[in-house]
């Protein structure tokens, strides 16, 4: 039994570490970028379009990850690209979380007409198509980094506010709840002191799911070429722009990628991670 | 005048039927009164209603609850939420889920002392490993740093206790605090009630279903049926000679210490039928 428990306990810490080292070193390479990446990754060189990786035949090695058909170095893009995902995944995603995790806690406590006003809103906001409504607010405010951000804030909230709504009304039935009233604690003060505590173990993991989406949705703006300029290097741009020459450089696409992948994975893996360590319920 | 009196209260889920009649009740400085009655009959709504904390869906329609002087049904919220939490103390039914589990013990008992009365941080401190050793648990500087997962449904239930007398409180609703506990706990944990009761003076209304724990601890008792009061008799009086046919049914249904394999007797119908006859048309 304690022996099973301590196994559980470390393969989550694996878990953790592991997702966490993968987003320090992004974390890292995107503050350092310039000094990191071996060439510009603007730079178009026609000469040395399409080389490939250092260990094809063929391979230039001054270019590790090979260039695509405009002769740009593909590592120093996906470099400068981590600016760009990890920028909008942080931003978005906190902003989603306030505003989601806000609603949903004053929805799922007070309940009443603020319950069924937001609840209402929810369901509504919710029957838009996602994407259609994201193209749609990027073709009306222009494309462009704060469009993504923004477009990212104003779809996933709900999510937040539901699973937060329902958690909190979980957690307000709860007699510790009736304590802290009769103790003299008012409503506000409940929620802040008793409530968000309870609630904060699934904020977390929300917020670090959120960030995965984030880097998702704007790979996905990024492939419809509604992201950020085509120039600049995105994670998305790159997989649409190495799409069209998969069967001549493959590597055009796959390390992009790759990286969007195991960021992705790492953000839901902290998540969980997080929750089990912190967590005092399930600790 | 009692320090607790609640007078003519009625309520009623709103859209629904009454769920209290015109409840009388008193409880005087030091008093032990317990509250019976069968489950639906409204005993845990008497108590919820004194320390404001009815579910939403309940609706008082008249009536007064005067705390020492004071109609907390006159008082605007706030001002009744500092009373109540000046004066009065909740003990509540159910240990596990009573406690914030992500708060550590020391915190949530010293916090309303702090933050609500204004206390300071030291002093609560000293108050809180005080009443842990008063409800007998052993090593309590160390419970205080611990969460309520670590500890067992008992020792939850006494530092509950000890929550409530924190604040020397006048008056302590104890709703049913021993039914989530099993029998050899809720043996333990009716005598600290008592020893501290008496050591504190506080006045303490106890509901429960359980007339042994009534016995045990209480001086008077209400007996409730379909939220009114259709006794309210001094405990020695009711087990020797209860005055509505009602109680003495409902005593009949309680198994004797001394003769435990006698037969139960149900609540006769006969008597259920009169006694809601008198509590719905007079």
């Amino acid at each position: 039994m304690a022996e099973g428990r301590f196994q559980v306990r470390r393969r989550a810490g694996l878990r953790l570490w592991l997702s966490a080292a993968w987003l320090i070193l992004l974390v890292m390479v995107a503050l350092f970028a310039p000094y990191i990446a071996s060439k510009d990754p603007l730079e178009q060189d026609l000469f040395a379009g399409r080389l490939p990786p250092f260990w094809v035949h063929g391979a230039d090695a001054s270019f590790l990850l090979g260039t695509d058909s405009l002769g740009r170095d593909v590592l120093s893009r996906i470099i400068f690209g981590t600016r760009i995902a990890l920028g909008v995944a942080v931003v978005s995603a906190s902003f989603t979380c306030v505003i989601g995790a806000a609603l949903g806690l004053l929805a799922g406590f007070y309940r009443g007409w603020v319950d069924v006003l937001v609840s209402r809103f929810i369901d509504i906001w919710m029957a838009f198509p996602p994407v259609l409504f994201s193209i749609l607010l990027i073709a009306v405010i222009g494309p462009g980094l704060f469009s993504i951000i923004l477009a990212i804030v104003v779809i996933d909230w709900t999510r937040f506010a539901r699973v937060i709504r329902a958690e909190a009304m979980a957690q307000g039935a709860m007699d510790y709840v009736a304590s802290a009233r009769v103790a003299g604690r008012g409503r506000l003060g409940i929620l802040l002191r008793e409530i968000l505590p309870n609630v904060l173990p699934i904020i977390v993991v929300l917020l670090t799911l959120e960030m995965g989406i984030a880097v998702i949705v704007e790979a996905i703006l990024s492939f419809v070429n509604l992201s950020i300029s085509t120039d600049d290097p995105t994670w998305g741009g790159m997989i649409s722009e190495g799409r069209t020459s998969i069967h001549q450089a493959w590597w055009v696409l796959v390390f992009p990628l790759i990286t969007l992948f195991l960021t992705v994975l790492s953000f839901s893996q902290l998540g969980e991670g997080l929750k089990d360590r912190f967590d005092p319920v399930l600790r | 005048m009692s320090f607790l009196e609640v007078r003519n209260l009625s309520a009623r889920v709103k859209g629904g039927g009454p769920l209290l009649r015109d409840v009388f009740l008193t409880v005087e400085v030091g008093e032990v009164r317990g509250l019976v009655g069968e489950s639906g009959a409204g005993k845990s709504m008497i108590g919820k209603a004194i320390l404001g904390i009815l579910p939403k869906a309940v609706e008082i329609t008249g009536g007064q609850i005067v705390l020492d002087g004071t109609d907390l049904l006159t008082l605007p919220p706030a001002v009744r939420r500092m009373k109540v939490g000046a004066t009065c103390a909740l003990i509540p039914q159910d240990p596990l889920t009573a406690l914030n589990p992500s708060r550590r013990i020391g915190a949530q008992i010293t916090d309303r002392l702090v933050d609500i009365l204004g206390w300071t941080r030291q002093r609560a401190e000293e108050r809180a490993l005080a009443l842990l050793g008063e409800v007998q648990i052993t090593n309590p500087a160390r419970v205080l740093r611990q969460y309520p997962h670590e500890l067992s449904g008992g020792m939850r239930q006494r530092i509950l206790i000890a929550s409530a007398f924190a604040a020397e409180p006048k008056l302590i609703v104890a709703d049913e605090p021993t039914t989530a506990l099993d029998v050899t706990v809720q043996k333990q944990i009716l005598k600290l009630i008592a020893a501290l009761q008496a050591r504190h003076g506080t006045a303490l209304l106890f509901v429960t279903h359980d007339l042994g724990v009534v016995s045990k601890v209480c001086q008077n008792l209400s007996v409730l049926y379909a939220g009114k009061v259709v006794e309210d008799s001094a405990v020695a009086d009711f087990f020797r000679a209860p005055k509505h046919p009602y109680s003495a049914a409902l005593l009949a249904a309680t198994p004797k210490y001394t003769d435990p394999f006698a037969g139960l007797q149900p609540v006769p119908e006969a008597v259920i039928a009169a006694v809601r006859a008198e509590v719905e048309h007079g």
